[in-house]
């Protein structure tokens, strides 16, 4: 595929939309690359406004979660974070969750990231599909014949979360997910050579140890482990664990000027 | 204090002359490979010619854009989905203001300071002389490359018409407000876009409109149905599909006395404007011949008629001026037509780029930021690699000049820059490979 010649964006570019974009902005601005959030499948921005959005506002981040429009192919859900990104006053830091992360992936491609976290990405998606179906077979089936994908506490969350807390979270989180997922289509070279953090739990029953892997040697380097977390690791118990540990990062790999 | 300038080595960093849509991307760019980059522009602020407070700025109120929002904007920063499919040269300038905040090019950026010589200072580094605009002192500073993007829309060329006129006669890089034409006869030369939207504009409010072309051109509608029309013309297709259905959907516009276009749709840049034939059809719009004279009051066409307009309106067009650097380093002919592989490395220095200086049947600021990609990595390539640099520089000089320029076609003064928009890409593209397969 040519990167110069674009003539799907050309002739039929994605039309507008509405896109909901949740923000909290740290008291005084310190210069910090705003924050950009993008959830995935069966969640929103709201997973992120939980805890992660005003803890990185504490720390400095002005902190950004967009919605992608609902109903939108990847094309069009890269679109809208490329969207979103560009809107902002600074360059971003692309963070994606889940399938997320493969939206992230493919708008690295059309946006010059200044950094880029994926967490428990879903890049490829028939190892996501035969997790699902090891760890939760009556909830995934119906989806491979176009129905719901219904989710277990147990599937999505590690043992520390309180019983009701999960239970309230998967209330929420719901999918049907769409055929594309499934393809495996090559992932973009991200434009401008962004530093890329891969971010996940050996116990994640969505995302096998071996797709962290192969995510991180992607993008040059080996994953960041959280162990005992669930797939969802801004609603853990231990949430500050991660976030903590990505803005650390960030801190490393982008220092504060002065 | 001494008055010999100091001279500042500034090492491996990379000198941008303008801070002007080309300049902004080559910055951008230069500075996403790592490069340090000092960019001068002469103006107090970003935008070059779409900054309608410079004043050389060709602008005017009602100018819009002539191609659609995604085969105008930056390939890696796109324009707010929400904007109009040909945005106001207002927002074209909000964009350039946003992109340069975005990427913080505003700290690497010294206003008011206008390069005005820039001499080989040996080992492909250059002495690059720079004067405070408000008066003063110059300096001197050394640079490992130097890449120019000081823009080819603001030195106007005028016709020359002998005898004299009684009337007005203006450039239209003068002409900014409708107000001007309201209750006057007018007379606009010139068949470019320029021409083309000023005659629309003096339909709409000046009391008697002629239209002087030259040459014939082919006329683009902005919208075919619902869509702009640049978007179904970039359909992915082979070049005669292409050309065919840009001459189906031309307006032929000799039955109002036009000249027919001499040359194929796709070799020179399109006159895109829905409303000349629209005024034309109204009678608003008078097209006549060649200008032959001026003689008082009126003036002669070439047809033998004589028309009095008070005022004329040359939108003939502007051309690339390299006042700070020596003909020969550009390989600058007679006619003042640089000789540039791809329209922008030049041939004999290897760090000596130039960025925006072509004419594409698209938006140029796609066509400036791949130029820009390909001088930082070119650049990136010759300090880490030089025997891989080497090579692909040999490789490029092979390259077929038509493969790549439309200059040998529509052979006048005005239109050797002119490029395909997708040809040039693709030119573009295989450098980019070339230099990265050599890695």
């Amino acid at each position: 595929m040519s990167e110069l010649l674009r003539f799907e964006d050309w002739s039929d570019p994605v039309p507008a939309a509405e896109r909901e974009v949740v923000s909290q902005l740290p008291d005084d601005d310190r210069g910090r690359p705003p924050l950009l959030f993008v959830p995935g499948l069966g969640h929103g921005a709201w997973a992120f406004a939980e805890h992660w959005i005003g803890h990185a506002a504490g720390r400095g981040f002005p902190a950004h979660a967009v919605n992608p429009r609902p109903g939108g192919d990847l094309r069009a859900q890269a679109h809208d974070v490329v969207q979103t990104a560009a809107s902002l006053p600074r360059q971003a830091v692309l963070i994606g969750h889940g399938t997320g992360s493969r939206v992230v992936a493919r708008a690295l491609g059309r946006y010059p990231a200044r950094a880029a976290v994926l967490i428990a990405p879903v890049l490829d998606g028939w190892a996501a599909l035969g997790a699902a179906l090891r760890s939760n077979p009556a909830g995934t089936v119906p989806a491979l014949f176009g129905g719901r994908l219904t989710f277990s506490g147990r599937q999505l969350f590690g043992p520390d979360l309180p019983a009701e807390e999960a239970a309230a979270h998967l209330e929420r989180i719901g999918a049907r997910p769409r055929a594309e997922l499934f393809s495996r289509d090559t992932l973009p070279e991200p434009v401008g050579g962004p530093p890329t953090l891969v971010v996940g739990s050996p116990d994640d029953r969505v995302v096998p140890r071996q797709a962290l892997d192969r995510a991180a040697a992607r993008y040059g380097g080996a994953p960041l482990l959280f162990p005992g977390m669930g797939h969802y690791l801004m609603l853990e118990t231990s949430w500050a664990e991660p976030i903590d540990a990505i803005l650390d990062w960030l801190d490393k790999e982008l220092p504060p000027a002065g | 204090m001494q008055d010999s300038p100091d001279l500042g080595d500034r090492g491996d960093a990379v000198c941008v002359v303008g801070a002007g849509a080309s300049g902004l991307t080559a910055l951008k760019n230069l500075r996403e490979l790592g490069f340090a980059v000092d960019c001068y522009e002469r103006e107090t602020s970003v935008g070059g010619a779409w900054n309608w407070r410079h004043d050389r700025s060709p602008v005017y109120a009602g100018a819009h854009l002539i191609s659609s929002r995604p085969l105008t904007e930056f390939p890696d920063f796109p324009m707010p989905d929400t904007w109009p499919d040909y945005p106001h040269h207002s927002q074209m300038l909000e964009y350039l203001e946003r992109y340069a905040k975005h990427f913080g090019l505003g700290e690497h950026i010294w206003y008011g300071m206008e390069v005005t010589s820039i001499v080989p200072a040996g080992e492909g580094r250059w002495d690059v002389t720079i004067k405070s605009t408000g008066g003063g002192t110059s300096r001197v500073q050394r640079y490992a490359a130097v890449v120019i993007a000081n823009g080819h829309n603001w030195a106007p060329v005028t016709p020359e018409i002998p005898g004299d006129f009684a009337g007005q006669v203006i450039h239209a890089s003068a002409y900014k407000e409708p107000s001007r034409l309201r209750n006057r006869r007018v007379l606009v030369i010139g068949g470019g876009n320029t021409g083309c939207d000023i005659a629309v504009e003096a339909a709409q409010h000046a009391t008697r409109v002629w239209h002087s072309t030259r040459r014939g051109y082919w006329h683009f509608p902005k919208y075919l149905g619902n869509r702009p029309a640049d978007q179904v013309y970039h359909r992915r297709a082979p070049a005669w599909l292409r050309d065919r259905r840009l001459r189906r959907t031309a307006a032929d516009l000799t039955r109002w006395g036009v000249a027919a276009p001499d040359h194929a749709p796709l070799e020179s840049h399109p006159i895109v404007n829905g409303l000349l034939p629209h005024y034309l059809g109204h009678g608003r719009i008078e097209a006549v011949p060649d200008v032959t004279r001026y003689d008082g009051a009126s003036v002669e066409l070439a047809d033998g008629r004589r028309i009095e307009p008070e005022l004329v309106i040359t939108a003939t067009g502007y051309r690339p001026r390299f006042d700070f650097v020596a003909p020969e380093v550009l390989d600058i002919d007679a006619d003042g037509r640089p000789d540039l592989h791809l329209h922008a490395f030049a041939r004999k220095h290897p760090t000596l780029a130039v960025v925006g200086l072509v004419q594409p049947n698209a938006g140029l600021l796609p066509l400036a930021h791949w130029q820009s990609v390909a001088v930082a990595r070119w650049l990136r390539l010759r300090a880490t690699a030089p025997e891989k640099a080497a090579e692909v520089q040999k490789e490029e000089s092979q390259r077929p000049l038509a493969s790549w320029s439309r200059r040998k076609v529509v052979p006048t003064q005005r239109h050797w820059f002119e490029v395909d928009h997708v040809e040039y890409l693709k030119a573009v593209e295989s450098l980019l490979h070339r230099m990265e397969s050599s890695k």
